[in-house]
């Protein structure tokens, strides 16, 4: 279980995250939605510990992990993926090393076990024949894909997601929503995903968390979310025409 | 000033962090052999092609500037190979080298930045510092005072050449100048400069990279600022380093 408690975090004057606390839930795919700009991705960086909070605790499981020098928090982060808005791949690899590259890092694996292991996450995502390919030859979906794979090459515990599907056509971007409910099933992970996409919302949504002006405004289901009383979250919810237009039937 | 003393308390931290133990020496050391093809053995040829033009001019210029009968003609020769030594293959190298090597690391470094990639190895578990600068700060280490051998070598052919076949000296000479009152020491100092300016070009333009905020327009600017920041400090050291090892 990963909790937050009592987070702060500013950028020079800007308070960003103020007296955030949130609890998600284990082996679930949590989401984290809110306008740009409202803390979204400053919470989910806080989190796994790239951004120093000011005053607060992230725990996971029984460990204050905002207490722990960069040494101790490498245990934890090896039982962490990350998912990146740009899926940040090096740039300098191939698939094939991109993904093997935890593998390398962290594990004594015999390069055949290594193999098996790279091909295993690259099919698990639906990347065939592209391991020799580099990043910058790969459509966005395909990065994505490829960065979800070396995110769960460790198997890890707990994966982040920032925005998994920006910048992607909406079938690719259902297509990644569903691996991201799928694996986190299969790996009985806990994830947590940021987004601002409403389809993600309905479509893999199972516990919701709701940012708006560095504030917590509400948390619950998907199917609580269309029966809110949280006027920005109605607002937020029902943007687009054609949510308006479907609310208003409805009424 | 306290502006000054923020950024050099930064420098020292991300030194901290470079040098702390490797979490597998192995990748290690995989890293430091292709940074030793991609900043030293890619740089060769710009060194080569200097060098050699660095030293024909210098001979011409001697040789233009000791137009007298009380100057032996074997003095251009000397005079060529003391420069290179001393001055034209630590110095003029290392600020050329500060331009290519100093500002393609600062964009690397940066891009990787900006790109969330530095992100993603910290997230792994991995000291990104670590990982990204110590195979570049070793791998110029060991490098760069072959670089300097080299240049001090191809210099003094370069000089010989222009020498001879502009007519300004002979072969034979200019080869005794070069042989004469010839102190080793000079190597050894020209090499401690060597490694100190190898250690500023990676240091300071890893630094510029690492802590870039922003985009591209950002990433630009850095690279700039290693070339400029490595240029001043090389500068300064020259002087330093100067007075201790030949005062």
């Amino acid at each position: 279980m990963i909790r937050v408690k009592n987070l702060y975090k500013s950028f020079n004057d800007n308070l960003v995250l103020n007296n955030v606390s949130v609890t998600f839930e284990p082996g679930k795919t949590n989401l984290i939605i809110g306008r740009s700009g409202s803390g979204k991705t400053v919470l989910l960086k806080s989190i796994v510990g790239l951004h120093e909070v000011e005053k607060g605790e992230i725990w996971f499981e029984n460990v204050l992990f905002n207490e722990l020098d960069f040494i101790q928090k490498k245990d934890i982060r090896k039982e962490m993926g990350m998912l990146f808005q740009g899926s940040a791949l090096f740039d300098s690899l191939t698939v094939d090393q991109n993904v093997k590259f935890p593998l390398n890092m962290f594990t004594d694996m015999s390069s055949e076990e290594k193999n098996e292991r790279v091909n295993f996450c690259l099919n698990r995502v639906n990347i065939i024949n592209a391991n020799s390919l580099y990043p910058a030859e790969l459509s966005g979906g395909m990065k994505k894909r490829v960065a979800i794979a070396r995110a769960i090459s460790l198997n890890p515990k707990y994966l982040f997601c920032d925005e998994p599907n920006s910048g992607l056509d909406p079938i690719t971007a259902i297509l990644i929503d569903e691996l991201i409910k799928e694996l986190t099933e299969e790996y009985s992970m806990t994830t947590i995903v940021n987004t601002h996409d409403m389809n993600s919302v309905m479509k893999i949504g199972e516990k919701i968390v709701f940012i708006n002006d560095a504030v917590i405004c509400w948390e619950g289901s998907k199917d609580e979310i269309l029966h809110s009383d949280c006027a920005a979250l109605n607002d937020f919810v029902f943007a687009n025409a054609l949510a308006k237009q479907l609310r208003s039937s409805l009424k | 000033m306290i502006r000054f003393l923020t950024q050099f308390g930064r420098y020292i931290l991300l030194l901290k962090k470079v040098f702390s133990k490797p979490e597998k020496p192995s990748i290690y050391f995989k890293q430091t052999m292709h940074e030793l093809v991609y900043l030293g053995l890619n740089s060769v040829g710009i060194i080569a092609i200097i060098s050699f033009f660095m030293g024909a001019v210098i001979t011409l210029q001697t040789a233009y500037n000791t137009e007298n009968p009380i100057y032996p003609t074997y003095l251009i020769g000397l005079g060529c190979r003391d420069s290179i030594i001393l001055e034209f293959s630590s110095t003029i190298s290392a600020l050329i080298l500060a331009g290519k090597v100093g500002s393609s690391i600062a964009s690397e470094i940066g891009t990787m930045r900006v790109t969330e990639q530095i992100d993603a190895l910290e997230i792994m578990g991995v000291n990104s510092a670590s990982y990204l600068i110590l195979p570049k700060i070793v791998a110029t280490l060991l490098f760069n005072p072959i670089l300097t051998l080299l240049s001090i070598i191809v210099g003094i052919v370069g000089g010989w050449i222009a020498g001879t076949f502009s007519g300004v000296i002979t072969s034979e000479d200019f080869i005794y100048g070069i042989q004469y009152a010839f102190i080793p020491y000079y190597i050894t100092y020209s090499m401690i400069k060597t490694l100190f300016f190898a250690f500023i070009i990676t240091s300071v333009s890893s630094f510029q990279g690492y802590y870039v905020e922003g985009g591209s327009l950002e990433v630009g600017r850095a690279s700039t600022k290693a070339v400029v920041f490595s240029s001043v400090l090389i500068l300064l050291f020259n002087v330093v380093l100067t007075q201790l090892l030949l005062s």
